[in-house]
C-alpha cells in the first residue's frame, strides 16, 4: 500500500490528479471498518486528516475537515444538535462532515441538515472547484457526484438562513445508534418552512408539499398540524430493514417533523 | 513503511506492511496490550487512545496516519503510579473479566481532564461509547461518580 501524506491542499490535489483511484482517508470512522472487515484493500491512500484548508468553519461554509466534535458547539443549531447525536465521543473526535458526505449513507446525519438548507457541496479538483447543489450531488444509495480526481472541501450554506432550525432522530437506544428516521424542520419568521428527512429514502427527502402547506400557514393548530404530519408521512419512500419496517418510518417522519416544527412554533 | 510518532511521550517507530490499525500496531509491533481490540468498528471503545489531543478508537485509526503524531495509551496514564480513575475503579469493585476497563479508565480520565464536574448524567453520556460485555455498569460509574469534584 502506497500513503500519500501531503502537507496542503494542492499537494493533496496534484496527488489525486496523478492517481485518481486513491482512496480518500479523514477521520476513517467509516472507512477502517471496512479495511478492519477486509470488504476494501486500498492500493493507494491520501490522508486527509491534517490538511489545515478542510479545517476552516464560517456561518455559511464548513470545511470537510471539521469533526463533529467542533459542529457540537458550532453556530447552526441543527447541525450542532446533530452532531450530538453521531455515535460517541470517540466517534466525534474523528468524523467528519466531508467524510459524512463521502460515504452518503441514506442513515447519514448530516445530510437532512444540507437538503433542508439547499447546501451546496464545494468539490475541488486540480483543475479548479465547483459547488453542486445537494439533490445534484446524493444521487443513490452511497452514490455522488463526486468525480475522479476530486475531493470535497466544503458545504457552502445559503446567506438566508432560517430564524429557527431543529434536529431530531429516532433510534433503538438513546445514544450510539443509526437512525431509523431522522429529520430536520427550518422556519423563518414569515413563516417559510422547510422539511427534510433522513433514512427514509436513498437519499434525503424534501417533504415539499408539507412545506408549502405548511408555509402558507402563519398561526398553524391542531387541524394544520395533524395536516402536515400527515404530508410528511405520504412523501418519505421508506424500507423495510432490520432497524425497523417502512410502515413505523413512515409513521415516525410525520410525528418527528411535527414535534420539531412544534418547537420552532413555541419560540 | 516507517512510521514514526510518540507514545506516552517516547519517540517509538515501527513498520507498517499495509492498512493495519493504530490498535494492531500499538499491540504488535510496540507490544502496548493495554489497549483492547474487540469489535474493531468502533462500537465498543475497549480500543480508546488520545491522539493529538482527542480521544478515538485506536481500531478507527490507520496506523500510518498516527506519523508525527501524539498518542496517549492506558500505559501512559498514571506514569508510574495508577491514575486516580484507576484507583477509583478498583475501589468499587469495577473489575471483572477487565476487558472494557482500559477503554473506561482512559475516556473517563480524559471527560474528568475536559469537563469539571460532570452529572451523572454527562458521565452516562460521554462513555456511551464503551462497552462492558459484563455489564458491570453499575461499579464503574460508581467509581467514576467518587472523582468529581476532585481536582
Ligand atoms: C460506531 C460508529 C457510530 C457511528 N454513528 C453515526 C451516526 O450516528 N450518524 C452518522 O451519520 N454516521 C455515523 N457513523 C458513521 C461515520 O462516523 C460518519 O459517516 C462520519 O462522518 C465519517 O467521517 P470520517 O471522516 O470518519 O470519514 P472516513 O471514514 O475517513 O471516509 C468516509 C468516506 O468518505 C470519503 N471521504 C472522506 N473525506 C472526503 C473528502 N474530503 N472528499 C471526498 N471524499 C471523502 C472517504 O474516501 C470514504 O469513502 C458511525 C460510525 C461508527 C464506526
Ligand atoms: S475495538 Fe475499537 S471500538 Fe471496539
Ligand atoms: S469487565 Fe468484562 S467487559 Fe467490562
Amino acid at each position: 500500500m502506497e500513503v500519500i501524506h501531503p502537507t496542503d491542499l494542492d499537494e493533496a490535489l496534484a496527488a489525486l490528479a496523478a492517481h485518481p483511484e486513491a482512496v480518500l482517508l479523514a477521520g476513517g470512522t467509516d472507512l477502517m471498518v471496512e479495511v478492519n472487515f477486509d470488504q476494501i484493500r486500498p492500493e493507494k491512500v491520501i490522508l486527509l486528516r491534517r490538511l489545515a484548508e478542510l479545517q476552516d468553519v464560517s456561518r455559511q461554509r464548513i470545511g470537510a475537515g471539521v469533526t463533529f466534535r467542533r459542529l457540537e458547539s458550532g453556530d447552526h443549531q441543527a447541525l450542532a444538535q446533530l452532531a450530538r447525536t453521531i455515535g460517541s465521543p470517540q466517534i466525534r473526535a474523528a468524523g467528519t462532515l466531508g467524510g459524512n458526505i463521502g460515504t452518503a449513507s441514506p442513515a447519514g446525519d448530516a445530510l437532512p441538515f444540507l437538503a433542508g438548507l439547499d447546501a451546496e457541496i464545494e468539490l475541488s479538483s486540480k483543475d479548479g472547484t465547483r459547488r453542486v447543489r445537494w439533490d445534484r450531488f446524493f444521487l443513490g444509495v452511497k452514490q455522488t457526484a463526486l468525480r475522479p480526481g476530486e475531493l470535497i472541501t466544503a458545504v457552502i450554506l445559503p446567506t438566508d438562513l432560517p430564524d429557527c432550525q431543529e434536529f431530531a432522530k429516532i433510534g433503538q437506544r438513546s445514544a450510539m445508534v443509526i437512525s431509523i428516521a431522522s429529520a430536520c424542520v427550518f422556519r423563518w419568521r414569515d413563516g417559510r418552512t422547510r422539511v427534510a428527512m433522513g433514512s427514509v429514502g436513498p437519499t434525503p427527502i424534501r417533504a415539499r408539499q408539507a412545506e408549502e402547506m405548511m408555509s402558507a400557514e402563519s398561526n398553524p393548530g391542531p387541524a394544520a398540524l395533524q395536516e402536515f404530519a400527515r404530508l410528511v408521512s405520504e412523501e418519505v419512500r421508506p424500507i423495510s430493514d432490520h432497524r425497523g419496517t417502512a410502515d413505523y418510518r413512515r409513521h415516525a417522519s410525520g410525528v418527528l417533523a411535527r414535534r420539531l416544527l412544534e418547537r420552532c412554533l413555541a419560540k | 513503511m516507517r512510521v514514526q510518532l510518540t507514545v506516552n511521550g517516547e519517540s517509538r517507530s515501527f513498520d507498517t506492511k499495509g492498512s493495519e490499525s493504530l490498535l494492531f500496531a500499538l499491540r504488535e509491533y510496540l507490544r502496548l496490550t493495554g489497549s483492547k481490540g474487540a469489535c474493531e468498528q468502533g462500537e465498543c471503545g475497549s480500543c480508546s487512545v488520545v491522539l493529538d489531543g482527542n480521544l478515538v478508537c485506536s481500531c478507527l485509526v490507520m496506523a500510518v496516519d498516527a506519523a508525527g503524531s501524539e498518542v496517549l495509551t492506558v500505559e501512559g496514564l498514571g506514569g508510574s503510579e495508577l491514575h486516580p480513575v484507576q484507583k477509583a475503579l478498583i475501589e468499587t469493585g469495577a473489575v471483572q473479566c477487565g476487558f472494557c476497563t482500559p477503554g473506561f479508565v482512559v475516556a473517563a480520565a480524559e471527560l474528568l481532564k475536559e469537563t469539571l464536574s460532570p452529572s451523572p448524567e454527562d458521565i452516562r453520556e460521554e462513555l456511551a461509547g464503551n462497552i462492558c460485555r459484563c455489564t458491570g455498569y453499575g461499579a464503574i460509574l460508581r467509581g467514576i461518580e467518587t472523582l468529581v469534584g476532585e481536582a
